[in-house]
């Protein structure tokens, strides 16, 4: 067994005073993907946030417990955010390029970072960055056209690439497709699964059927609560909750 | 629940009623007449702007033209000093200063003119003079004939506006072929005077383009940041609701109440020179800011939050993400609310009144600290002169306030639509 990637602990977060996260503890692992699934409101996506410390930016927001990446704790006050966010990349539910040129838009994480000593090697970057989320051969004649002018599944990719150029450790994707038809849908899940052992990856989404394709370990949140975290396919043909059942099932939700 | 439902009468809507009919024709007959109304507004407020440029035209673009004498000039026969190597040295301006182009003028047109010659010219005839001998230094060594401005009186006879006396006096000089009307070129290049023959608008506007310098340099980046910082960073409590509170009043505050705390604070306490175009900037910069703060804000709210999201979750820091994403973005809302309060500020007269640019100023400013007025101001003082010279000269000044702030208007939304192209 291999030291996880990430590991919460106790974890709670308020949103003025209310309680949206009440006491979660869950490791994640770099080689597998991991999906956390539950109704709308269950805070999967308030939970995702707190691994890179996206919930900074929202003033009400309050955090409990410990999270530490690589054994560190990322809410410590000598962890560096801006740091952490670059080594913990974010893709969110709705395609977010800027309004810039694709080849602007992948190559602006490594800039602010200084990860490119001339434009030959930003070149590489960018080529690499774009080839690993599947969209070098779809764009590669026009890289000065603007990111926001490609289709929506172009766009979340482009995000992905983005994400991928500052060479993350972790991926947090918080439903990717839920924007996206189901083509798009299904080009983003098979680059989920090229990219799985190489980035940690964490996606949260409403869609049980993609969990259960992308994902090796589920967790299953309801009403802020981790009820079950386990194996995709125990969590899917043998939970050992009856709410999981209730949910999968689509009792609720 | 289901019990109501039962009770309710299940005959069937009927469309083709006659009530029904008329219910639908007075729905139309309401939207046909708001169309109208609507359109009447429109119309009623584009007639009142035709009425004011045609009226601006009318009499302005006589301010723009000049009855002229002809004067035939040999300066070889009134002794001066001036010699052509003086002009193309470095003492050039002081060299024509020594000379007395007016009396030369007025001993000229006495023997051309008869007794009383002189007195069909306008003071500004030896600026005239001066500035040809000056472009052209050969009229120092052969005779020429130049055109030179008339009086007042004359000159509004030459265009139809004069008084029996002064019809009088143009008419034999019509005839004789000793006058005609030509481009009025003291206007573009004078200060003010008291003749308003005499009178140019460069000096005013010399003054408003340095206050407008100072105004936007002081008043863009300070409301922009504070607009900035507001939105990006200030915490949301009490103290910044009444720092919105403030803002907003400041920007409905009367100018002239402006124009006092510049009193107070720029010369009283700070000792800046009176009647300057850094007191008037500062002063209208005061005013503009709050205008530019609350466009500003507006301008970064509307930025869609998924794109902070998006640069913050790849490691941009805070200021990261406001000086490569936000303002970017925001820009072409700022710059409109800018436009919007220099427009205002380009117009202000009554702050400027209370700092001390209404003096009579004869010449443009030199430089920031140096007395100026400022267009506005110009028009202000000149629309109270009682002489029909300066009616037109009022409107003349009223269309170059107008081409200024055009041109104003158009490069600030020039560069708007520039930045515009980027989203």
């Amino acid at each position: 067994m291999i030291a996880p990637k990430m590991t919460a602990r106790n974890v709670s977060v308020f949103y003025g005073p209310n309680k949206a996260i009440d006491d979660v503890s869950i490791d994640v692992s770099r080689e597998h993907v991991t999906a956390f699934i539950g109704p709308s409101g269950c805070g999967k996506s308030t939970f995702l946030r707190t691994l890179n410390r996206m919930n900074d930016t929202i003033p009400s927001a309050r955090f409990e417990g410990r999270i530490a990446l690589d054994g560190e704790d990322i809410y410590a006050p000598t962890m560096d955010v801006v740091q952490l966010r670059a080594r913990v990349g974010m893709v969110f539910q709705k395609p977010n390029p800027f309004p810039k040129s694709i080849y602007e838009n992948v190559a602006y994480g490594p800039r602010i970072h200084g990860l490119a000593a001339d434009r030959a090697e930003m070149d590489t970057i960018v080529e690499r960055s774009l080839k690993r989320a599947g969209l070098w051969d779809e764009v590669k004649e026009r890289l000065e056209e603007s990111g926001t002018a490609l289709s929506g599944g172009q766009q979340q990719r482009l995000c992905i690439a983005r994400a991928i150029a500052v060479d993350p450790e972790v991926i947090l994707m918080d439903e990717p497709c839920s924007a996206l038809d189901p083509i798009a849908t299904a080009k983003i899940e098979e680059l989920i699964h090229e990219l799985r052992g190489r980035y940690a990856i964490v996606i949260v989404t409403h869609n049980m059927q993609q969990a259960a394709r992308v994902s090796q370990k589920t967790a299953f949140f309801h009403l802020g609560t981790l009820i079950e975290y386990g194996e995709t396919t125990d969590i899917f043909t043998n939970p050992r909750e009856t709410r999981t059942k209730d949910y999968i099932t689509g009792r609720y939700g | 629940m289901s019990d109501t439902f039962t009770t309710v009468d299940p005959t069937p809507t009927d469309w083709r009623d006659p009530a029904m009919q008329k219910r639908i024709q007075r729905r139309y007959a309401a939207e046909r007449r708001f169309r109208l109304i609507g359109l009447g507004a429109v119309l009623l407020s584009a007639g009142f702007l035709a009425f004011l440029l045609v009226s601006m035209a009318m009499n302005g673009l006589n301010g723009f033209r000049q009855t002229e004498l002809r004067l035939d000039v040999d300066l070889r026969q009134s002794n001066i000093a001036l010699t052509a190597a003086q002009l193309a040295g470095p003492n050039a301006e002081q060299a024509l200063a020594e000379v007395d182009f007016e009396g030369i003028v007025r001993r000229t047109a006495d023997t051309q003119y008869g007794a009383r010659g002189a007195r069909l010219f306008s003071p500004a005839g030896r600026l005239v003079l001066r500035n040809a001998v000056k472009a052209d230094p050969s009229l120092l060594t052969r005779p020429a004939t130049l055109w030179l401005p008339a009086e007042s009186g004359i000159d509004q006879a030459a265009k139809g506006h004069g008084n029996a006396d002064a019809n009088a006096r143009y008419r034999p000089l019509d005839e004789a072929g000793r006058a005609r009307i030509g481009f009025n070129s003291t206007l573009l290049t004078g200060a003010d005077a008291t003749d308003p023959t005499a009178v140019g608008i460069w000096g005013a506007f010399k003054g408003s383009l340095l206050t407008m310098i100072i105004t936007l340099l002081i008043a863009f980046p300070v409301g922009v940041l504070s607009a900035v910082y507001l939105e990006e960073y200030a915490p949301r409590n009490r103290w910044t609701d009444m720092i919105e509170v403030s803002i907003n009043n400041l920007a409905a505050v009367p100018s002239i109440i402006f124009g006092l705390l510049g009193l107070a604070v720029f010369l009283q306490v700070m000792h800046l020179p009176r009647s300057a175009p850094i007191v008037g900037g500062l002063t209208l910069a005061l005013m503009t800011m709050p205008v530019i703060v609350i466009a500003g804000r507006n301008a970064i709210k509307s930025v869609p939050p998924s794109i902070r999201d998006a640069a913050l979750g790849i490691g941009a820091s805070r200021i990261q993400v406001v000086f490569h994403h936000v303002i970017p973005l925001a820009l072409p809302g700022i710059l409109t609310g800018t436009i919007i309060g220099m427009a205002r500020a380009l117009g202000e007269t009554a702050p400027l009144l209370v700092i001390g640019m209404r003096a009579f100023i004869a010449s443009p400013p030199g430089g920031l600290g140096e007395p100026a007025t400022a267009l506005p101001v110009q028009i202000f003082l000149w629309s109270d002169e009682v002489s029909r010279g300066f009616v037109e000269k009022t409107s003349a000044a009223i269309i170059v306030l107008l081409v200024f702030l055009l041109a104003m208007n158009g490069l600030a939304i020039y560069l708007r639509n520039r930045f515009e192209k980027n989203w």
